[in-house]
């Protein structure tokens, strides 16, 4: 198989064309809209057997989508950001119609203030909807993401609809060397849906997301659901393992690198990871017992691959891209929960906020964070979560300011 | 309107396929009207309905359709008729599945939906052109959550949010029209008070492939304050005092199915309707009442010409 640069938006359409996705419900919105415009080429000039249209909003958009899958055909749609929210009562209304498709979130930052570059609350903000999460760090990842989400929201031990994410303009507009599995090789690995009892047939009628009254119908099946996105961390393993196999490449749900012998670990999820990979490789240089866990699958929330992983650390430095107001990173209160009471796991957590709205995170800035958490595991107490800002950046926006105030006078004035 | 097999009110079906003991309300104009509906339209159909008073038709484990059914929300029944009709094109386009197991893709939603927070999804069905049916059942004002102002509430009534001497400040939006001039398939206005009119446009639509409307005026004795057994006279007199024209549009032309003759005074329908007592309580307020008289004159002097 030979390697292609392309875009993570690219790999995502490559991703949706091997998978035979039959049907895409859009809406564009940027850095996601690649994706779609790339299938409708492909639809255009007959490469590619998909019925594409466009709805009037991502809210009719996975509307439509969760309908069509629980008609029986296989679904792909894709969204970013604001889009992705405008969409929510739908992301939680079609998890509840058990409506297996895949939807790829081109993760950007939210409003206000509105704005193009990434990080993870708009992605976050989907976590308790009955969505499964994979989180992609390259654009290869993003490809057999793409394939490994579809066999997972088929399984019948799962059928709940899965988003893979990718982080805008750090992956969407980034070219990087991709293999692009052969569609027979795809086809076995992936065979075509099989709807089985889904689908409303004029022989089979069928009422489908009907209302409940009281809470024991409507606990019995949000506990359904739930039960359902626990079983899909072993099915993960097992369709990971069928497609190392297939292609050669292997996923786990929590990516370690230099895990085993490390003390302090880095935990860090999509493209922002590769930058901690290298702190971890200059670190290590250095001498120092550091390492990394990546979750790929974020839900279900890979709790005992985390608790394993981390069992007998010293000091776990977690880097939220997302910032939840008056509390703080998600991931750094998920993986407390995780591990909390549970005996061999009782590494300091040390809790970062940076890379937010795109904002990078320098080498220099995985050191000092690499350092602070040195440093509260021999004080043996955990410092309070810091917000990621330099000192240039704080001078440099006083001064994006002070412009603001001298345009806001000549306004009066004039 | 072209031949008919109902001609009289003997050609109506006389067996009837929706079943009975749901939870609406008594004398719901919305459900009678959905009755005939679904006589005429049958159990080939897939209804997607959006947040209403009819969503409490399909309360686990009941139903009354011997069809299929999906809830969507309350802004997206469209969208959800878009996927499953394309779903099933799909299907059947690649022999998945019989002709035979082909689905009338039916949306069912309330004026609220349909009026207001539903437009945009509506819009963009018309404008694709999608193959559908939408059933509105136009109870003029969010009946399911007590009767509050809706885009379809009549000037002058009074609401729930609404509750003032003047009653309903704004005027009841022009659907038919907003329709129209998307330049769909069909529409047309019905009420279940004339069922030979209804079961004539429904026997059209059925013929039809496109986008298609069916607006039901729902006289609502919760929301609009009569008693029960009174909703079939209420539906007659909103057709005979002109308030509620029942029309058709088709090929480019708007249609008046029934052009009253003699038209009553529209008093004979408001002061029967608790929610117009204040027009009449203490005392008679002429101006508005004029207002809403003068209101259906002109519309009528347009369609007499």
């Amino acid at each position: 198989m030979k390697r292609t640069l392309l875009t993570g938006n690219g790999a995502a359409a490559w991703g949706a064309r091997l998978a035979g996705v039959e049907y895409l419900p859009a809406f564009p919105i940027t850095p996601q809209t690649e994706i779609i415009e790339t299938i409708a080429r492909w639809i255009d000039f007959g490469e590619m057997d998909c019925r594409m249209v466009t709805l009037d909003s991502e809210h009719s958009m996975i509307t439509a989508a969760g309908a069509a899958a629980v008609t029986g055909v296989r679904v792909f749609t894709a969204t970013s950001s604001q889009g992705l929210l405008y969409g929510m009562e739908m992301l939680y209304t079609v998890a509840g119609w058990r409506a297996p498709f895949v939807l790829v979130n081109v993760s950007r930052g939210l409003a206000s203030p509105i704005t193009l570059e990434p990080d993870h609350n708009d992605i976050l903000a989907a976590r308790d909807s009955g969505f499964l999460q994979l989180h992609c760090a390259t654009c290869q990842e993003v490809l057999d993401c793409i394939l490994l989400a579809y066999r997972l929201a088929e399984d019948e031990r799962v059928r709940l609809p899965v988003i893979v994410n990718l982080d805008g303009f750090y992956l969407s507009f980034t070219r990087e060397p991709v293999e692009i599995p052969d569609a027979e090789s795809v086809a076995r690995f992936l065979p075509p849906f099989d709807p089985e009892n889904l689908g409303f047939r004029a022989g089979a009628p069928l009422s489908e997301a009907v209302a409940v009254i009281g809470g024991t119908p409507y606990s019995y099946f949000r506990y359904q659901s739930h039960l359902a996105a626990l079983n899909a961390v072993d099915v993960f393993a097992e369709n990971a393992a069928a497609f190392a196999q297939a292609f050669g490449r292997t996923y786990q749900a929590v990516e370690a690198y230099h895990c085993d012998d490390a003390e302090l670990v880095f935990v860090m999820m999509g493209s922002f990871a590769t930058k901690a990979k290298e702190a971890v490789d200059r670190l290590r240089e250095a001498g120092e017992a550091v390492g990394l866990l990546r979750p790929v699958l974020l839900r279900p929330f890979p709790a005992a691959d985390f608790r394993r992983a981390l069992s007998g650390k010293k000091g776990v430095i977690v880097v939220d891209q997302n910032l939840s107001m008056g509390k703080g990173g998600v991931l750094h209160t998920e993986l407390a929960s995780a591990l909390y009471g549970y005996p061999g796991t009782t590494p300091v957590l040390v809790s970062f906020i940076g890379g937010l709205g795109g904002r990078d995170i320098s080498a220099e800035e995985f050191y000092e964070m690499h350092a602070v958490t040195r440093q509260a595991v021999s004080e043996k107490r955990a410092p309070a979560p810091r917000l990621l800002y330099t000192e240039v950046e704080l001078r440099e926006m006083k001064k994006i300011q002070a412009i603001a105030r001298v345009q806001g006078l000549k306004e009066q004035q004039t | 309107m072209t031949e008919t097999q109902f001609k009289n009110m003997k050609d109506l079906p006389s067996k009837h396929l929706l079943g009975t003991g749901t939870s609406l309300c008594a004398g719901c104009g919305g459900l009678e009207a959905l009755h005939e509906i679904y006589d005429i339209l049958g159990a080939k159909s897939v209804f997607v309905n959006a947040a209403g008073c009819m969503t409490l038709l399909a309360v686990y484990p009941f139903t009354p359709f011997r069809g299929s059914w999906l809830y969507t929300a309350m802004a997206s029944a469209p969208a959800g008729a878009q996927g499953i009709r394309d779903a099933l094109d799909i299907l059947l386009t690649k022999g998945r599945i019989a002709a035979g197991e082909d689905l009338e893709t039916v949306v069912l939603t309330g004026d609220g939906s349909a009026y207001g927070m539903g437009l945009s999804a509506t819009s963009g069905a018309i404008e694709r052109g999608l193959d559908f049916l939408y059933i509105c059942y136009d109870n003029e004002g969010y009946g399911n959550t007590g009767q509050q102002s809706s885009g379809a509430t009549p000037h002058g009534a009074r609401t729930s949010t609404s509750r003032g001497s003047s009653g309903y400040p704004g005027h009841k939006k022009d659907l038919f029209s907003i329709w129209v001039a998307h330049r769909p398939t069909y529409v047309a206005t019905v009420v279940g008070a004339e069922p030979l009119d209804l079961a004539r446009k429904i026997e059209q639509a059925k013929k039809l492939r496109g986008p298609r409307l069916i607006l039901a005026l729902a006289p609502c004795p919760t929301g609009w304050d009569f008693d029960p057994s009174e909703t079939a006279e209420i539906g007659k007199l909103a057709v005979r005092t002109g308030v509620w024209p029942l029309k058709e549009y088709r090929d480019g032309k708007v249609v008046h199915s029934k052009i009253p003759q003699r038209r009553l005074p529209v008093e004979d329908y408001l002061k029967r309707q608790g929610r117009f007592a204040h027009l009449f309580h203490p005392q008679r307020d002429e101006v508005l009442l004029q207002e809403i008289q003068t209101k259906i004159d002109i519309y009528w002097a347009n369609v007499e010409g």
